[in-house]
């Protein structure tokens, strides 16, 4: 009994322990300033959702988010496109130095950012894309390759062989046998990638910090990170706009949280 | 076509992009490296191994890596112990278990500039919610006593998720009989835990211990934008010394230089651990 109990002491330090930060944001983006910086600080006596408005009227949030929503679902749908192909490849058909091919893979997932920065920022000004889309959505997936590669090469091997043969035998081209056959068999393996790479590119920011400069192509991390302040920070003004841009992940956190933490383990443990 | 030719073409794209976009750049940084280039003064000039030389008597990048080091072999450690307990805890079978591992994966999904905002303003001398927890008056972002550990803690919270969902993915392949038989044969739970499940979860800590390290050698936008590497560079860690010699001062041969430092430490770890991991697993197979 008294196990029991001190269980599920724990359960609940750990249950606010995780969500604490997020819902004490979410309590400070509903009180008035002049309640901001009452001691004690606990609950909101009048809570305004001022702060919500605030952030909508005099900055371009919209704008912000629009660009991140783009720039995520293009990056995952192109790095599913061209990681799904890999990936059949590498586990299905002969191909050679299939395990050099696998191991430099892995090892780009291991390039810190910092080292290339530099060059790409020369590299996307010459070739004039500073400040669009395309110059994070290019970046994007190419540092989420890695990752797809890695856990649709595992799912596509699960997919006994004797299917894909006997498609093949059917009459099928390789292509028609990858997207009529494997595709649909690693449907789950799909979803958990492009939950990992959407949440990858929707938190990115040193790139996204370098390669954008106004509010046409610059993204929700970027934006909270430069979010104006002359004088003193508006905290008010912070909390809301960090609530609105979190709600979106942790609706897919909840709806999804099986096929993230598959995704996850097959990524990282099995591979 | 043969069916050689015809899955290069599946591989090809990937590679091409990973190429121009990762292999391509990491060269150009090290020839970048042994230049003097300043963008404001349209100076660029070959100097060979100065850039290298000069890292010696940089005080600033000393200070960078210590603080590098500090906040790695900190923050992996205490997540490797938090994501532990988390993970044995839930790892035992109970209700709403899921919900609850949906709860945990919050911290981690929050993008990491929403979060150092969020811990900004709990860190907060005056209005913070944790001096009003803990009845102090700590200025835990200006103080460089505190900085840096202020920094350690957040990134804890962050990612201690991530370790404790891949360790339970570990905990779940330990077949439940061994356990059940050593404690037939009398074994208590600590003993099975260090005996049984610590030795057949190792190759995931390796794994975990890899993208952990690397990730938190790494660190920039935590660091960045919750002390902007302030207060006296105390949190100024090697990423951001290198952005801030890139994007502010504009050097691109010196900050270049940083950056093939931080890329040969990640290769380095990379390294040992792959080492130890391919040990540990060639072990096993004896066994």
């Amino acid at each position: 009994m008294i196990k029991k109990t001190g269980f599920y002491i724990l359960l609940i330090s750990l249950v606010l322990y995780c969500s604490g930060p997020f819902l004490w944001q979410l309590i400070t983006s509903l009180k008035p300033d002049v309640e901001l910086t009452t001691i004690p600080p606990i609950f909101p006596e009048h809570p305004a959702v001022m702060h919500y408005m605030s952030i909508f009227e005099g900055h371009p949030f919209f704008r912000i988010i629009l660009n991140s929503a783009v720039v995520s679902s293009s990056t995952t749908v192109l790095s599913l496109i061209i990681g799904s192909l890999a990936a059949f490849g590498l586990a299905k058909l002969r191909i050679r130095y299939k395990t050099l091919i696998l191991g430099f893979v892995l090892s780009v997932s291991m390039f810190p950012p910092i080292a290339t920065v530099s060059p790409l920022y020369i590299i996307i000004r010459a070739l004039g894309l500073r400040d669009t889309w395309w110059a994070l959505i290019m970046t994007y997936t190419t540092f989420s390759l890695p990752l797809t590669i890695w856990i649709l090469t595992n799912f596509f091997r699960e997919i006994p062989n004797e299917i894909y043969l006997a498609a093949r035998v059917d009459g099928c081209t390789t292509f028609q046998a990858f997207y009529k056959i494997m595709l649909p068999l690693s449907a789950p393996g799909f979803y958990s990638t492009a939950i990992l790479v959407f949440i990858f590119s929707w938190n990115e920011f040193l790139f996204a910090l370098t390669f954008t400069s106004t509010q046409v192509s610059r993204t929700i991390p970027v934006g909270i990170a430069m979010f104006p302040g002359l004088h003193e920070i508006p905290w008010g003004d912070i909390a809301a706009a960090s609530i609105v841009v979190t709600i979106p992940l942790i609706l897919l956190v909840f709806l999804f949280h099986r096929r993230i933490i598959e995704g996850l383990t097959a990524g990282a443990v099995k591979g | 076509m043969t069916e050689r030719e015809s899955g290069n073409r599946y591989v090809i794209p990937a590679l091409v992009l990973l190429t121009f976009v990762t292999i391509y750049p990491v060269s150009y940084v090290l020839y970048l490296s042994l230049y003097r280039r300043l963008l404001i003064f349209d100076i660029s000039r070959f100097i060979g191994l100065d850039n290298y030389l000069f890292l010696f008597s940089d005080d600033r990048f000393w200070n960078a890596l210590k603080n590098t080091v500090y906040f790695t072999s900190l923050s992996v450690s205490l997540e490797l112990l938090f994501g532990l307990c988390v993970a044995v805890l839930l790892n035992r079978p109970f209700r709403f278990r899921g919900w609850i591992r949906a709860v945990v994966l919050i911290p981690w999904a929050i993008p990491t500039v929403v979060s150092a905002r969020m811990w900004e303003w709990i860190y907060n001398t005056d209005f913070g919610i944790l001096n009003y927890l803990i009845g102090s008056k700590i200025n835990w972002l200006g103080s460089p006593f505190w900085a840096l550990n202020a920094a350690v803690f957040m990134d804890v919270w962050k990612t201690t998720p991530f370790v404790a969902i891949l360790l339970m993915a570990g905990l779940q392949v330990i077949p439940k009989d061994i356990c059940q038989a050593a404690r037939v044969d009398g074994a208590g739970g600590l003993a099975i835990f260090r005996r049984i499940t610590l030795p057949l979860l190792k190759p995931v800590i390796l794994v975990v211990l890899i993208f952990r390290t690397l990730d938190a050698f790494r660190v920039f936008d935590a660091i960045y934008v919750l002390t902007g590497g302030g207060p006296a560079n105390t949190t100024e860690t090697l990423s951001i010394y290198a952005y801030k010699v890139l994007f502010q001062t504009l050097q691109f041969g010196y900050g270049s230089t940083l950056s093939v430092v931080v890329f040969l430490c990640t290769g380095g770890i990379s390294i040992f651990y792959i080492r130890l991991l391919s040990r540990g697993i060639k072990r096993t197979l004896h066994d």
